[in-house]
């Protein structure tokens, strides 16, 4: 078979691991959207501000060193000391915890009832708070990121691969153990939500809030629960982002890309996340193979955005959401 | 006392519609205009109009624009920072192709070209509501920016990829270029607001604007009592469109001289404005200038504090700076929703009734 149909199949799986890694944010947006009806944006920036404090944990830097030093005019910056990897998860995890907690008690209850866009846009002053802080806390430079998963080319794979037919396809591990934990994480959230007492009140509270209060169900640690399941997804994203390029400001960014993933599988529906996830990396991937040299390149700035858009035109409720009713 | 309508005896129906029927408002008005137009030019330095004035006056008609999309009739954009790169590199290939030609007929049809374009990216949100169409907007938003980042012919195929301002004048009074004197570029920003301000007051009062509040307030009801949503909404699109296109342009011409498409008209640029509208107060004229001016004024104060008084490092600065916008906005959502403009109307309201509130 010719070369080019493998190089176009080898683009195209590095495509669905690409859509893994948007899935894996996603799926924190559909969690939040889901419970609450918050459009989360800030789930991004979330993710960045877990990749920080998990780097800034396992190095022992000293939180705050920037603004210590400018006040007092010291030279602050390490403890000296490194923290395992798994030791500085569990920390991360717990601050994020955290994070919801005070989410939840100094903005989510104060802004109850008010109207989806102004929750929208309290979660774009949080994106702006977090990522400010991230940088404050933990300094702004670029840091790696190495909890110890495995990194680069996979040569089992390109071995395989060539014996079976003539041509190696080049895939990293990283990306193998990504879709590995994301399919992991949708087990392990879709047990929760099935099968515990806690998974079934957050499904009580996504179906009707009103509803859910009746039966005696409380609001508040529900959100509070669905922001740290969040922020744990959060955790995981940054890791793997973290690992892949480095944590970094553009991470937020990267993230911006869960949105048009959102709008194709639905806002509302976890198998959505990851089906339009995998859509969204192999086309771009593919439509950039194909169509990019051709029109100037770097064409998966904006694919992602207009495929989603001209999607939504014909279905406006994206492949997996709720019918959209609407009544006078 | 003085601020009441009583006394204030109308005796014809226009003067009963007018756009400020308290007298005591009608004489602050012109008593701004007069400051404005008649003691900021003969003071005004480079470091004031560049840091304040021109940015808030730009912003101001972005943030009027946007609120027209967003207060009045409902659509939710995050497209604003392409749609004022249409404005940017249509008034740049306008001002190379025809040098002949006045700026201001050239940043009128700048305007022109975005309602166009706007009109294009507007023509989902007839399928598409809510916050599938927020982040629609961003197709237009990406897609803008990597064209004229991509499209040589945009920029004149300059070999920095940059776009610079030639110089203009109006009536031999310079207006763009390195030569422009800072009372000439607020000048010439003010009177454009003015100008676009009072065609939007006039819009969002007449029968469009209760079009378009009938659209937000609820399209299916809207359609039942006759309001045609193609139109309503397409109008929307293209007016709003005008204004940021406009400001585009007067960003990119006036007040930038220079400009990279990913750096000035990023996805920042978008939340920026919409955080006026926010801020400021959607669906009010008033609300979008006080939006504007509040952050406009945040950046510029933080940064004299913080770097000029308590002498940080800039970077600093710039995170905490992030941090207190950050917190300043989810404080506001919190304690007023409606914005800037509801504290106006309370106090107005307050004003009213003083000295003898009850």
């Amino acid at each position: 078979m010719p070369d080019t149909f493998f190089y176009a199949a080898e683009v195209m799986l590095n495509g669905l691991m690409a859509g893994v890694m948007y899935s894996l944010v996603a799926l924190g947006f559909v969690l939040i959207f889901k419970a609450s009806g918050i459009f989360n944006y800030a789930q991004g920036v979330l993710a960045l501000f877990a990749a920080l404090t998990l780097v800034g944990l396992q190095e022992g830097q000293i939180p705050f060193a920037h603004i210590i030093n400018a006040i007092f005019g010291t030279d602050l910056h390490h403890f000296g000391w490194t923290l395992p990897a798994v030791v500085a998860i569990a920390l991360t995890a717990l601050v994020m915890v955290g994070i919801a907690i005070v989410i939840e008690r100094y903005i989510l209850k104060h802004l109850v009832n008010q109207e989806p866009i102004i929750l929208f846009m309290a979660t774009i002053g949080l994106a702006y708070f977090l990522e400010g802080l991230g940088d404050v806390m933990w300094g702004s430079d670029i840091k790696k990121l190495d909890v110890g998963l495995p990194q680069g080319i996979s040569d089992t794979i390109e071995e395989v691969t060539y014996n079976w037919f003539g041509y190696g396809f080049f895939i990293d591990k990283l990306d193998i153990v990504a879709a590995l934990v994301a399919a992991a994480l949708v087990i392990a959230l879709t047990l929760f939500s099935q099968y515990t007492k806690y998974g079934r009140a957050l499904r009580a509270v996504a179906d009707d809030h009103q509803a859910a209060l009746s039966v005696g169900i409380s609001l508040r640690f529900i959100w509070v629960l669905v922001w740290s399941i969040a922020g744990f997804v959060a955790l995981v994203a940054g890791i793997m982002w973290g690992s892949k390029s480095g944590v970094q400001f553009s991470l937020s960014l990267i993230a911006l890309k869960a949105l048009p993933v959102l709008m194709l599988g639905g806002f509302t529906s976890i198998p959505g996340a990851i089906v339009g996830g995998l859509i969204i990396g192999m086309g771009e991937k593919l439509f950039e193979f194909a169509i990019g040299p051709m029109i100037g390149g770097a064409t998966e700035n904006w694919f992602a955005y207009v495929l989603a858009l001209l999607f939504l035109v014909f279905r406006p409720q994206g492949l997996f959401g709720e019918k959209i009713i609407e009544r006078v | 006392m003085f601020y009441r309508e009583a006394g204030d005896f109308k005796t014809t129906y226009s003067e009963d519609s007018q756009t400020f029927p308290i007298k005591f408002d009608r004489i602050r008005y012109y008593a701004v205009l007069a400051v404005a137009f008649g003691v900021i030019p003969f003071f005004i330095n480079d470091y004031w109009a560049n840091a304040v004035f021109v940015p808030f006056l730009i912003y101001s008609i972005a943030a009027i624009g946007l609120n027209i999309l967003v207060g009045y009739c409902g659509q939710v954009s995050l497209g604003t920072g392409g749609f004022m790169a249409v404005g940017a590199y249509a008034v740049y290939k306008l001002m190379t192709a025809f040098p002949e030609v006045s700026i201001l007929i050239h940043v009128l049809l700048a305007g022109g070209i975005t309602a166009l374009v706007g009109v294009l990216f507007g023509l989902p949100s007839l399928r598409i509501k809510g916050f599938y169409l927020a982040v629609a907007t961003l197709a237009a938003q990406f897609f803008l920016v990597w064209l004229f980042n991509k499209v040589p012919w945009f920029y004149n195929y300059s070999a920095s990829g940059q776009i610079s301002a030639p110089e203009r004048d109006i009536l031999g009074i310079i207006i763009t270029g390195p030569n422009t004197t800072a009372s000439a570029k607020y000048l010439f920003c003010a009177v454009i607001l003015l100008a676009l301000a009072w065609l939007a007051r006039n819009l969002t009062r007449g029968a469009v604007g209760r079009k378009w509040m009938a659209i937000r307030d609820m399209d299916i009801a809207a359609e039942i009592i006759g309001v045609n949503p193609l139109a309503a909404k397409l109008s929307a699109f293209a007016i709003s469109s005008f204004f940021i296109g406009v400001a585009g342009a007067l960003f990119f011409a006036v007040y930038l001289g220079a400009a990279e498409v990913g750096e000035s008209f990023g996805i920042q640029k978008s939340f920026l404005i919409l955080f006026m509208v926010i801020i400021g107060g959607l669906g009010s004229i008033f609300g979008s200038l006080a939006g504007a001016a509040f952050l406009v004024l945040l950046p510029v104060f933080l940064k004299n504090v913080l770097v000029g008084m308590l002498g940080w490092p800039t970077d600093l600065a710039a995170h905490i700076e992030l941090m207190i916008i950050g917190g300043l906005i989810i404080t506001f959502l919190i304690a007023e929703p409606h914005g800037i403009a509801q504290l106006w109307r309370l106090a107005k309201e307050k004003l009213r009734l003083w000295p003898f509130p009850h």
